[in-house]
């Protein structure tokens, strides 16, 4: 006569009824608590800089678009005389970062939520990153090194018809 | 002295065939359980069963008459039957309730009610699911009192005011309604969840609980509140009414006034 085998009636015990005994599938189990404030800093930026965000974008919606001669002034020569003046250098430059950067994060917690394996959360982040960075690293340059008349290899201005001809 | 008149049955006439439970409102209800047998099948599929119910009844009563008469295969946790022990949370027409505490008149009867197990943890057999993730989370924020001073002889007093700081937070059952409708929870089983965060709260605003900042570190944690993406999934579940939303937005705000 064999035996009655009787299995462990209850998953997440072993067989002498203790529980937690890693039967709970990995799927579930933490693996080992995470240091730092990094998500805490994340959530707080995200509320800050969207704060900071709705009064950039919207004054820089209205300077464009509303005052004066409104969209019709837009041209290369409204966006080289913006990029002249110090204040709004800063501004788009802080337009720039806190947008790519809050951008950033919310797809990065997109990512984190729906990315079901570990290698395509791990590859698309790359991409995000990457992506973000030559955004962030390209547009500072712009603003920073614009020059409405750029001079060929020969000293010549360039053409386009802003620019006086030296 | 005349003899003893008799007592009628009601003090009020009424008319023959009405009485008993005749006067409630019969319905018929078809009721679609999902079923999984792993020993039979991997594959869940759907049951219907036609059934004649009550206008008092609840879909507890309408899967204890499919068990009990039509199909006794059909499994579910159920204790108590009346919304304390949360044993029976449910997905009812896609939205998690406790059976007990759902009644059948209230549910559109026109179509079949869809009755599944609760979303994100593991099925063993029809409506019961694995709870054992569920209670891993719920007991690594140490939901018990944790008291550093000399044990007192008598009672740990509290004023009403410092009670009703976590009140809300202590009616929670433990059915999980909360955290398997979470989305979050869905697609990542690491994270705490609200159940195990509503009940952290419950102890981390206890006047009389010392072991508050241990368990916003354990929260401070990448799966711990800040995965709450506040779609209120949690709150609409609770069948306590409890804010869980809210009591999650409460323990995030300790960790960050804690750590600024």
């Amino acid at each position: 006569m064999t035996a009655t085998q009787i299995q462990s009636p209850r998953s997440g015990k072993d067989g002498n009824g203790r529980p937690g005994a890693g039967l709970i599938a990995p799927k579930y189990r933490r693996s080992g608590a995470s240091k730092g404030n990094f998500e805490m800093a994340a959530w707080l930026f995200m509320r800050l800089s969207g704060v900071v965000l709705v009064v950039l974008i919207f004054g820089h919606l209205f300077v464009n678009l509303l005052v004066g001669e409104g969209i019709h002034a837009i041209d290369f020569g409204f966006v080289a005389g913006k990029w002249a003046d110090p204040f709004w250098q800063f501004w788009d430059l802080a337009m720039l970062w806190l947008a790519m950067l809050h951008g950033t994060n919310g797809v990065r917690t997109i990512i984190n939520d729906y990315a079901e394996k570990d290698s395509t959360r791990f590859w698309l982040k790359i991409v995000l990153y990457a992506a973000t960075a030559v955004i962030i690293i390209l547009g500072t340059l712009v603003i920073f090194t614009f020059n409405p008349c750029p001079l060929d290899v020969n000293g010549i201005p360039l053409p386009g018809g802003f620019c006086p001809a030296a | 002295m005349s003899a003893e008149i008799a007592e009628p049955a009601s003090k009020i006439e009424l008319p023959a065939g009405v009485g008993g439970g005749g006067e409630i409102p019969t319905f018929d209800v078809t009721l679609r359980v999902r079923r999984y047998n792993p020993e039979i099948s991997e594959e869940a599929t759907w049951d219907d069963y036609k059934l004649t119910m009550y206008g008092t009844d609840r879909v507890l009563d309408a899967l204890h008459k499919v068990k009990w008469e039509i199909d006794g295969s059909v499994s579910f946790r159920r204790s108590c039957a009346h919304g304390v022990c949360g044993s029976d949370a449910m997905r009812i027409n896609g939205r998690n309730r406790l059976a007990c505490k759902t009644l059948l008149k209230d549910l559109d009867t026109s179509k079949p009610i869809t009755v599944e197990p609760i979303k994100g943890l593991p099925v063993e057999k029809d409506l019961i699911v694995d709870m054992e993730p569920f209670f891993q989370s719920f007991r690594e924020v140490m939901p018990f009192l944790i008291n550093k001073g000399h044990e007192p002889t008598k009672e740990r007093l509290q004023s009403a005011e410092d009670r009703e700081r976590f009140d809300d937070t202590t009616k929670c059952i433990l059915c999980a309604a909360c955290t398997s409708s979470c989305p979050v929870f869905w697609t990542d089983g690491q994270y705490f969840g609200p159940a195990a965060i509503v009940n952290a709260h419950r102890f981390i605003f206890d006047s009389r609980d010392d072991a508050g900042d241990m368990r916003l570190e354990i929260l401070n944690d990448k799966e711990g509140v800040w995965r709450c993406r506040t779609t209120f999934n949690c709150s609409e579940a609770c069948p306590r009414g409890i804010q869980v939303t809210q009591a999650i937005a409460e323990v995030k705000q300790a960790i960050l006034s804690r750590k600024i």
